[in-house]
């Protein structure tokens, strides 16, 4: 099997589907062109279409950025014990996660693309033809393992998928090394960004040493609840075989992360507010509004209190287990990281601006069309590469292949497999 | 026993193929199938367009290339204001590192600077840009910038209730802004001038969080200036027209002092408020004042170490 026939069978997987599957396909294509839509009209009028002005000069597209790279960093969390304890049930899932990863990252590229004033100037930063500026830059650092946590993510899960077809088990001696370098690259790209943010002496709410620990933690907590809602759906939808043990041990996991997160919160504001420097107005803006602004009030207790409800709901082994209050929990945390590493990063910092005026920033139509385009390409990515792996997860890829009219192939799956080849029904073996 | 990997023919699916990283493979043809793309779209475009698209950092530009480059900027300008304009790019001048101060208790709030660096600097007059921003500050509060208000407008200027602080770009020794950007798109001249290449800039605004000082300003939109207020007088790394979707900022007027003038906002001020000169020639006003008055600078803790001083002279 060449990269071609990998490409064409690839392809076959993924246009094959049901009602469902084509309805949902459509319904992001349609949200994509949308979003595709609003970018050209910002394409041609400026980023004068976005809210955002001189006073607030990073918003929605850098905060939705800022998340993601967190989603794509969880991947790790079940890399560690799938790769590393080699602990059965987390790692017929492993695959899945770095597949999140790999969709993660294509929206945070995105998000970066759609911020830039010049994005046909996007060579500049490729280093000897560009002029990259490194090692000074963070911006330039996180270009740089952003790119290489992709392609990293691309190759373990492309050569297992390929081999997979081939009905083969993956190269230990090429994949375990990558995957043990993932880790490290994963909490790389995560510090980082927060390194971006936390390296700038005149932004007083985000120079603080403690940013790079929350956005770790916090990433712990939203990335693994994209991935247990996604396992769930996935163990209704398709036949793979995701034990509720490996479900339950990423709950357990997470609620370890939400304490930590919380705590580092809440560590965050006793400094401000006891001590109560010229930096507290930027959490007063957040908590409690200044000057008439409360814009940002109500999401900011929302994020309080979904988080804490959500840790609650993780704590007990009984609520954790228990599948409409993990996913009550999986959508309360999410939605308060997304509030936290969104809106409630990127706009106190901003506001007041350090020159001490406040503008308050809500994103355009143009904006939220855009970033709903960003999303759903993200998702697109995500069902394309699940079409491709859920049938070599599950042994199907056998099944499809009898139907593929292929002699070849049809001879090579009917082989017996030797002692050391696992057969094409190779789930248990990635 | 079948091998698959020489009985499965399809095209281009040889014994090589099989052996190859198809991740690598794939990864070739699209890059290949972009190049392409580009290459064909450069193609298509004209000489002048397709030269501005592909044009190098300008500290990478030899002599000839700084002359080519400046010939398509005076072409291009006069087409869009069917003007002549003579952009320059002079460079600093051995021996100058340009230092400014601000004497407070002089300064009545009159904005003049402002208008007069709009022209000058041929800044977007929709959407509008300004690069001074004056603030007035409450005379009981001293140097707050939470109480700080950019928007006052009484009746009349100076109000007795406060006093006013002008703010541009402080021209730091230790700049973060530089610091930041990923294409190296602003750096610190040998006269201490931090500049913009407005043609490398990517827009990707790290500049403006980095700084204290709200000194960046972005072009959000397209900026206009109309033909008949245009300053012809320009400076490649300074005042000539800006595109869109790039930042800009004050440069001491670097089309004027680098040809020894002051900078505009220094012969608008009716006050006298505005000193400027050369910090290593100890004849200079600017280092008559740092010898004989006591000058501080804004933000001091952050270490920027600006070369913009305010005092009191009265």
């Amino acid at each position: 099997m060449g990269p071609l026939q990998f490409i064409a069978t690839s392809a076959r997987f993924v246009l094959r589907g049901g009602k469902a599957y084509w309805l949902w396909v459509g319904f992001l294509v349609a949200l994509i062109v949308w979003g595709v839509l609003a970018y050209i009209d910002q394409f041609n009028s400026g980023l004068i279409v976005t809210n955002m002005r001189d006073q607030v000069s990073w918003a929605f597209y850098i905060g939705n950025f800022t998340f993601l790279v967190g989603v794509a960093a969880a991947a790790v969390v079940l890399v560690i014990p799938a790769y590393i304890y080699h602990w059965g049930p987390i790692k017929e899932v492993a695959l899945l996660g770095e597949i999140l990863a790999i969709s993660a990252i294509v929206m945070c590229l995105l998000f970066v693309v759609v911020d830039m004033g010049r994005p046909d100037r996007f060579w500049h930063l490729i280093p000897v033809i560009g002029h990259m500026n490194f090692p000074s830059s963070v911006l330039a650092w996180d270009v740089v393992v952003l790119n290489i946590y992709l392609v990293l993510n691309l190759v373990i899960v492309t050569h297992i998928l390929y081999r997979g077809m081939q009905g083969r088990s993956y190269n230990q001696r090429l994949v375990v090394p990558l995957v043990l370098f993932s880790i490290p690259a994963a909490v790389g790209i995560h510090t980082v960004t927060a390194f971006i943010y936390a390296g700038l002496p005149g932004r007083p709410y985000w120079n603080a040493s403690i940013l790079a620990p929350r956005f770790l933690c916090s990433a712990f907590c939203s990335g693994p609840a994209v991935m247990l809602v996604l396992f769930q759906i996935l163990q209704r939808t398709t036949n793979i075989a995701i034990k509720d043990a490996a479900i339950w041990k990423v709950a357990e996991l997470m609620a370890y992360a939400m304490f930590i997160n919380l705590f580092l919160l809440g560590a965050e504001i006793f400094k401000e507010y006891y001590s109560a420097t010229e930096h507290l107005i930027h959490f007063q803006y957040l908590f409690t509004g200044i000057h008439g602004h409360h814009a940002l009030v109500p999401y900011a207790w929302a994020f309080v209190c979904c988080g804490i409800s959500a840790f609650l709901l993780f704590l007990f082994p009984a609520t954790r287990r228990n599948v409409v209050t993990l996913n009550l929990g999986c959508l309360l945390i999410y939605a308060s990281v997304y509030i936290e590493k969104g809106m409630g990063l990127v706009m106190p910092a901003f506001t007041p601006d350090t020159l001490g005026e406040i503008y308050e920033y809500t994103p355009t139509l143009h904006e939220l069309r855009i970033g709903a385009g960003i999303f759903s390409t993200g998702f697109l990515v995500f069902t394309v590469l699940c079409r491709i792996a859920i049938p070599i997860l599950t042994g199907q890829f056998a099944a499809v292949h009898a139907h593929a009219g292929r002699d070849s192939l049809r001879g090579r799956l009917t082989t017996a497999p030797t002692p050391h080849q696992p057969s094409a029904a190779g789930g248990r073996h990635l | 026993m079948p091998d698959p990997r020489t009985d499965a023919i399809t095209c281009g699916d040889t014994e090589d193929d099989a052996k190859v990283d198809p991740v690598t493979l794939s990864r070739r043809d699209f890059l290949t199938a972009v190049g392409m793309a580009a290459a064909g779209f450069l193609a298509g475009c004209s000489p002048e367009v397709r030269e501005a698209y592909l044009q190098k950092h300008f500290l990478e530009l030899s002599p000839p290339e700084v002359e080519a480059r400046l010939g398509r900027l005076h072409a291009d300008y006069a087409k869009r204001f069917g003007t002549q304009v003579q952009v320059s790019a002079l460079p600093a001048q051995p021996g100058v590192v340009f230092g400014y101060a601000l004497d407070l208790s002089r300064c009545i709030g009159c904005r003049r600077c402002v208008y007069a660096c709009v022209k000058e600097n041929n800044q977007s007059r929709n959407p509008q840009i300004q690069w001074i921003r004056v603030l007035e500050m409450e005379k009981k509060k001293g140097i707050d910038f939470e109480a700080a208000n950019p928007y006052y407008n009484p009746e009349q200027v100076p109000d007795p209730e406060h006093f006013y602080l002008p703010v541009a770009c402080q021209q730091c020794r230790t700049p973060q802004c530089t610091r930041v950007c990923p294409v190296g798109a602003t750096w610190q001249e040998p006269d201490g001038i931090v500049v913009i290449d407005y043609d490398w800039c990517i827009g990707c605004r790290c500049c403006m969080s980095a700084c204290p000082y709200g000194a960046r300003h972005f072009n959000w939109g397209e900026p206009e200036v109309p033909a008949a207020e245009l300053n012809p007088n320009m400076h490649v790394l300074g005042n000539r027209p800006r595109p869109r979707g790039v930042v800009e900022k004050c440069t001491f007027c670097i089309q004027r002092v680098r040809a020894g003038r002051y900078p505009a906002c220094v012969e608008i001020c009716p006050v006298g408020a505005r000193k400027f000169g050369n910090l290593l020639d100890p004849e200079s006003e600017i280092a008559r004042i740092l010898r004989e008055k006591r000058v501080f600078v804004l933000k001091a803790e952050l270490k920027t170490e600006p070369k913009f001083y305010y005092f009191y002279g009265i």
